[in-house]
């Protein structure tokens, strides 16, 4: 038991997470890439058309997985965040600063790819403050059904959707999913050595250890 | 295979330039984020690198005045 945690907080370490860090980069690139592809192809080359929406409905094999990463990552940085002040590990706050970029890039891309008229640091406070938004963004689609069809994808209810579409989606999901902790791991480790550059681990790393 | 035609495929129902549009940005965006990414990183090592080198230099050209004067 008191191995289990040790080993826990040893990863806690910039020094032990950012070897480790590298080895897994790589992986997540490629299943980015596999998922991408997989769920590109589906929703693109083989998921029927919408009865309603017709084929400009394809645009949610983009934007549902965008909509719901720039909410997740909002939940994984308040995460850290939570666990950086209550542990006061160094690597939270990294983890946090390195996820919020990519949460931004994501939010964007929500709006981006849901208008078709084409309308560092967030700081732990602010993501936990923040974090009120998740439930007012995933309640959104029910309180403004004017402007956004109603959710065909919830919590609490089946899927209302074409397998085809419903998979599609998913791997496209899952896609975005794996871009985002190989860029996520990728920022960290250079925040780490940033943050650390006043260490003998970073400095022997780079070959310049006297 | 849904589609008949390439040219099916390109219209999108005459939402292609929405769909299309939203690819493309989408997929510039998620291919700038790592190549910027790396970039920063190289910029940081360089620099780092060059600090380093920096308070080498200085801590040995440290020693050599505290060693000449501890001879007079």
């Amino acid at each position: 038991m008191s191995n289990r945690l040790i080993n826990w907080f040893k990863y806690a370490s910039p020094q032990t997470f950012y070897p480790l860090a590298g080895k897994m980069i790589p992986w997540f690139w490629a299943f980015a890439a596999l998922f991408g592809a997989a769920g590109l192809t589906i929703g693109f080359l083989l998921a029927p058309s919408d009865l309603q929406q017709g084929e400009g409905y394809r645009i949610i094999f983009l934007h549902v997985p965008a909509s719901w990463m720039s909410m997740f990552i909002y939940l994984v940085i308040a995460f850290w965040a939570a666990i950086g002040l209550a542990f006061n590990t160094r690597l939270s706050g990294m983890m946090a600063s390195a996820l919020a970029p990519t949460g931004a890039l994501f939010a964007f891309l929500s709006l981006w790819t849901g208008d078709p008229r084409r309308a560092d640091k967030a700081g732990a406070i602010l993501a936990l403050v923040g974090v009120v938004n998740i439930p007012i963004i995933y309640f959104s689609v029910k309180w403004w059904n004017t402007l956004h069809q109603g959710a065909s994808v919830s919590l609490t209810k089946a899927p209302s959707m074409a397998a085809l579409m419903l998979w599609g989606m998913l791997l496209c999901a899952l896609a975005c999913w794996m871009y985002s902790i190989a860029i996520a791991l990728m920022r960290v480790r250079t925040i780490m050595l940033e943050r650390e550059r006043h260490t003998d681990w970073v400095r022997t790393l780079l070959g310049e250890k006297e | 295979m849904h589609w008949n035609s390439l040219a099916d495929f390109l219209a999108m129902g005459q939402h292609g330039p929405y769909v299309w549009g939203s690819v493309v940005v989408m997929a510039l965006l998620m291919l700038a984020e790592p190549i910027l990414l790396l970039q920063g990183r190289k910029r940081l090592i360089a620099r780092l690198r060059r600090q380093y080198r920096a308070e080498r230099s200085e801590a040995r050209a440290d020693r050599q005045t505290t060693s000449r004067r501890s001879k007079d």
